[in-house]
């Protein structure tokens, strides 16, 4: 699913999908090979491939392969999830794949960013409390998960869990404004301003 | 109080304070390649937008980049596809582009510096994680995704949250044999892979302002992998004489000028840091990687750690990861055999450190059976190394040598690991896959230890190589 560019996201409803492990790399989450493409499109059936798929092609466990969470939307992970390279072909791989929102241990900082400036709420959340979760949807993959971004909670069934969405990220994605290219363009003024007094655009004569 | 070079580029750029808190920052210069850019162009054409300031815009192709078989089309298709994109893209939007033919081409962290772009006290983007590279010259310089390069496209600034600074203080002096790129491998292992989240780093300390600009490159190339998106390092004069003269530096009067800027941007003595780090050089030893992310790594005169001594948050990561590499608890890294020695990446590819390997090559003879190649980063370095009869050295050895680009660091193009093939990678990353075979193993450590681990066909001590004269070779 792909956003629009001035929508409001508060609320994210589905079941969701455990990502067991620290370190998550985003090589691993969609291996470079894939990323020969000029377009995000069809990115999904990528996602994780080297996991979901031994060197023969065969299927292998794994969650993104198991039919009982094949209707996720939320991306459930632990610690540092997104390390390593900035490529946007991660979160849009996951994307393509069908998550809407990540809640995690934590992230790394450009992996969080990206999924911000799509509009998928990353949230933080502790390891007891994401182990709960994992467990719940583990047991009971249809259960369905509630993401709120301005309450910063994570519902299942009738519990709530209580995460962390860092304040820019969800005045962004509360106030529509997650994709930031319009509102950075809205005070050329304020672009001109700054350029003319850096010193290297103006032949080291101001600054 | 006294401020830091970040907190002082960062003002300087901040164009407002944004509805959500962040700032909007204005980048200097906005550099761009093959494989994150073409998305965003059409993300732009959708909305209708222009590029805003294309002159401060500089395209370069190098994650796909063959680096054998470099003629038109790439026999690759998807290559090509994307090599057209950007060639469309830049001609479009009159970006400069440093394509094959200029003799410029290079893997994007090489040609900034090089070409006189990289100059301290400005900000730069790329969509490419290891922009923190050209922190080096005491620029700010920021990974970012795609939809932050359509950002930087239409709107030179991208909305960001300021990051707390830590200073990283390494005294003293590096052993022979020891290298900036231990330094950073060392500072990894210790805090940690995701120790540098919300942080810049600042490098400072006698141990780094005695390295060459190429060393503080590699240092400040991979604070990513530490969790830091920015590393710098503050302006000096190896800083000022390494910039001057390059062609897109300033000429003339405003050379000085524009050092005096440099010199004034630099952070203050008595700049206050969020928190503080500090690492004595004198007792550094070569380090090495023993598992599948770059904190997992030793010195050589150390055992591979056991699982049950760890944090137990790492414990399953390196369980793993000795699964992967098929190596032991508590055993020594040397000896390990290899199969596979790369030279190159935006790390380790530039001319000091082709030199320092070539150093240790000379004279001798790559193990048979290991495969063995140089990578230089850039079409200028390349050109340099064979003036200086480097790539002579390497070939006599029995190294190939190849054409500029990423190459093996992340297999993008044909050079990839095959099958359970294990690596001596003078690159930034040993994931699993990382290098283009799923079951692959990469090794991570310096040039010069990529080379002596050629020779001898296994992990070796480069220091021993370095006393040592070598044997008379087929004899
Ligand atoms: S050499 Fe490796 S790390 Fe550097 S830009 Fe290329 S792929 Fe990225």
């Amino acid at each position: 699913m792909s956003r629009t560019t001035d929508e409001i996201i508060d609320e994210i409803t589905g079941p969701g999908i455990p990502i067991r492990g620290n370190d998550i790399d985003t090589d691993a989450i969609i291996p470079a090979r894939f990323m020969k493409c000029v377009t995000f499109e069809g990115l999904g059936e990528y996602a994780f491939y080297d996991e979901r798929y031994d060197a023969d092609g065969n299927t292998r466990p794994h969650p993104f392969n198991d039919e009982r969470h094949s209707q996720a939307k939320v991306l459930l992970v632990n610690s540092n999830f997104g390390c390593g390279s900035s490529r946007e072909h991660a979160p849009q791989a996951l994307a393509k794949w069908g998550i809407e929102a990540v809640v995690g241990e934590s992230f790394a900082e450009i992996f969080a960013g990206n999924c911000t400036a799509m509009g998928i709420p990353a949230m933080t959340m502790d390891h007891d409390k994401i182990e709960e979760l994992m467990h719940i949807v583990e047991s009971e993959p249809a259960t369905v998960l509630s993401v709120r971004v301005r309450e910063q909670i994570v519902q299942a069934d009738r519990r709530v869990f209580e995460g962390s969405i860092p304040p820019a990220s969800r005045n962004s994605l509360l106030g529509g404004t997650w994709d930031s290219t319009a509102l950075l363009l809205s005070r050329r003024d304020a672009i001109r301003e700054t350029a003319e007094r850096l010193p290297y655009l103006n032949d080291f004569v101001r600054g | 109080m006294g401020r830091s070079l970040f907190n002082k580029v960062w003002d300087l750029h901040k164009v407002r304070t944004l509805e959500n808190g962040q700032d909007q920052l204005f980048i200097g210069l906005h550099l761009i390649h093959e494989v994150t850019s073409p998305q965003a162009f059409q993300m732009l054409k959708e909305r209708g937008l222009d590029v805003l300031h294309p002159e401060r815009t500089f395209a370069t192709v190098d994650h796909i980049v063959p680096t054998a078989a470099q003629s038109r089309p790439f026999s690759d298709g998807l290559a090509e596809e994307m090599m057209k994109a950007l060639e469309q893209n830049t001609r479009e939007y009159d970006i400069e582009f440093f394509n094959l033919e200029s003799g410029d081409q290079g893997i994007v962290h090489i040609i900034g510096p090089e070409l006189g772009l990289t100059q301290p006290g400005i900000t730069i983007a790329c969509g490419d994680s290891h922009t923190s590279t050209h922190g080096a010259f005491g620029a700010i310089g920021f990974g970012i995704g795609t939809s932050q390069i359509r950002d930087v496209l239409a709107s030179q600034c991208m909305a960001i949250s300021r990051p707390k600074v830590r200073r990283i203080q390494v005294d003293g002096k590096l052993q022979p044999g020891v290298y900036a790129k231990d330094i950073i491998l060392k500072i990894i292992a210790d805090l940690g892979v995701k120790g540098g989240l919300g942080y810049a780093y600042e490098y400072a300390g006698s141990a780094v302002h005695d390295l060459s600009m190429e060393g503080r490159m590699t240092i400040c190339n991979m604070s990513i992998e530490g969790g830091a998106r920015v590393g710098y390092v503050n302006p000096d004069d190896t800083t000022i004489e390494y910039v001057r003269g390059r062609r897109y530096a300033p000429k003339g009067e405003a050379f000085d000028r524009a050092v005096e800027y440099w010199k004034s941007i630099a952070s203050d003595a008595d700049a206050e840091y969020d928190d503080v780090y500090t690492l004595d050089a004198n007792t550094l030893e070569p380090m090495i990687t023993w598992g599948t992310n770059p904190g997992q790594a030793i010195g050589l005169g150390e055992e591979t750690p056991a699982v049950d001594s760890m944090p137990p948050e790492q414990r399953e990561v390196a369980a793993k990861a000795y699964r992967h590499m098929e190596l032991q608890e508590g055993q020594s890294m040397e000896g390990v055999p290899i199969d596979v020695a790369f030279l190159g990446s935006c790390t380790n590819s530039r001319i000091s450190d082709l030199r320092e390997a070539a150093s240790i090559v000379k004279g001798r003879r790559v193990k048979p059976g290991v495969r063995a190649f140089v990578v230089p980063g850039s079409m200028r370095i390349a050109r340099q190394a064979e003036e200086e009869g480097l790539m002579k050295t390497f070939e006599d050895a029995g190294f190939e040598w190849r054409g500029a680009g990423c190459s093996m660091c992340l297999g993008m193009n044909p050079d990839k690991l095959q099958g359970r093939e294990i690596c001596a990678s003078s690159s930034n990353r040993n994931f699993i896959g990382r290098q283009g075979a799923p079951g692959g193993r990469t090794l991570l450590m310096s040039p010069a230890m990529v080379a002596a681990a050629a020779v001898n066909g296994h992990v070796t001590d480069v220091r021993e190589l370095k006393t040592r004269e070598p044997e008379p070779v087929g004899a």
